[in-house]
């Protein structure tokens, strides 16, 4: 189970990214999209669920029992190719249901100090 | 673009999901769990079959919201519920069937209300998505 401690935690991401057209188009292109040098609605996903990831499982959680429950996108900015974007992860929320540990993660993609993107994903470890 | 109007049901669109579909959206999201790529390990953790991503069916609503928007760049806010997996078997294509209707107008935004179904069933819950006119 997660450490309650954990929630309302910020973890600032480390590294940066720099998003390319090619990862757009690609990305554009699997869902079907016409304008594939404009991310995809949901193209954040690419950036934050590898972020959640690594920070569930270095918190305890095993990714293998993992189940997306629901999904949220702000979009404050469309993510444009060469934008650097940096990743901060927020534990929003942790609650045991039947055995299962729902866990909902706030990511926002950060360009040039503003949120460009904010990414709310809940997670079901099922038991 | 057109205007909307309150309660406007807006046109059905089609999308079809098959086995080469999940391979090239888990190379483009980098999302390689195998329950979306091999039966064998999708039956071995209890599931009927692979399974799609759940983010590559909303994605695929995704595309749905942007072509009624006009353009992926008037997409302020997308979510959704998953609901029900959708079951992929081998050399089958699966069909979702995605419609909306606008609930909500205000001077800047449209909000829509989504259903997203496979064989009659729900698969996303609580769909919505806000787009800017």
């Amino acid at each position: 189970m997660l450490n309650p401690d954990l929630v309302g935690r910020t973890y600032v991401g480390a590294t940066s990214t720099t998003i390319s057209a090619e990862a757009i188009a690609a990305f554009a292109r699997a869902l079907g999209e016409t304008e594939t040098h404009l991310a995809p609605p949901s193209f954040a996903i690419t950036i934050s669920l590898a972020e959640s990831q690594a920070l569930l499982i270095e918190s305890g959680l095993d990714w293998n029992r993992v189940v997306h429950g629901d999904q949220r996108f702000l979009i404050n900015k469309q993510l444009t190719a060469g934008v650097q974007i940096t990743c901060n992860s927020t534990i929003e929320s942790a609650r045991l249901l039947a055995g299962n540990e729902i866990v909902t993660v706030r990511s926002d993609l950060m360009s040039a100090n503003e949120v460009a993107v904010s990414s709310w994903s809940t997670l079901v470890f099922r038991a | 673009m057109s205007a909307f109007t309150v309660g406007e049901v807006l046109p059905e669109k089609r999308y079809i999901i098959n086995r080469a579909a999940l391979v090239a959206y888990a190379n483009a999201s980098g999302d390689q769990n195998p329950i979306h790529q091999d039966e064998e390990f999708a039956k071995s953790v209890g599931l009927e079959n692979v399974i799609a991503h759940g983010m590559y069916t909303m994605g695929l609503v995704g595309q749905y919201v942007s072509s009624i928007a006009g353009s992926s760049s008037r997409v302020r806010e997308f979510s959704a519920r998953f609901t029900k997996p959708v079951v992929v078997p081998a050399d089958f294509d699966v069909e979702l069937i995605v419609n909306a209707t606008v609930v909500e107008i205000t001077q800047e935004n449209a909000k829509l209300e989504i259903t997203a179904t496979c064989n009659e069933v729900k698969v996303l819950g609580m769909a919505k998505a806000i787009i800017s006119l």
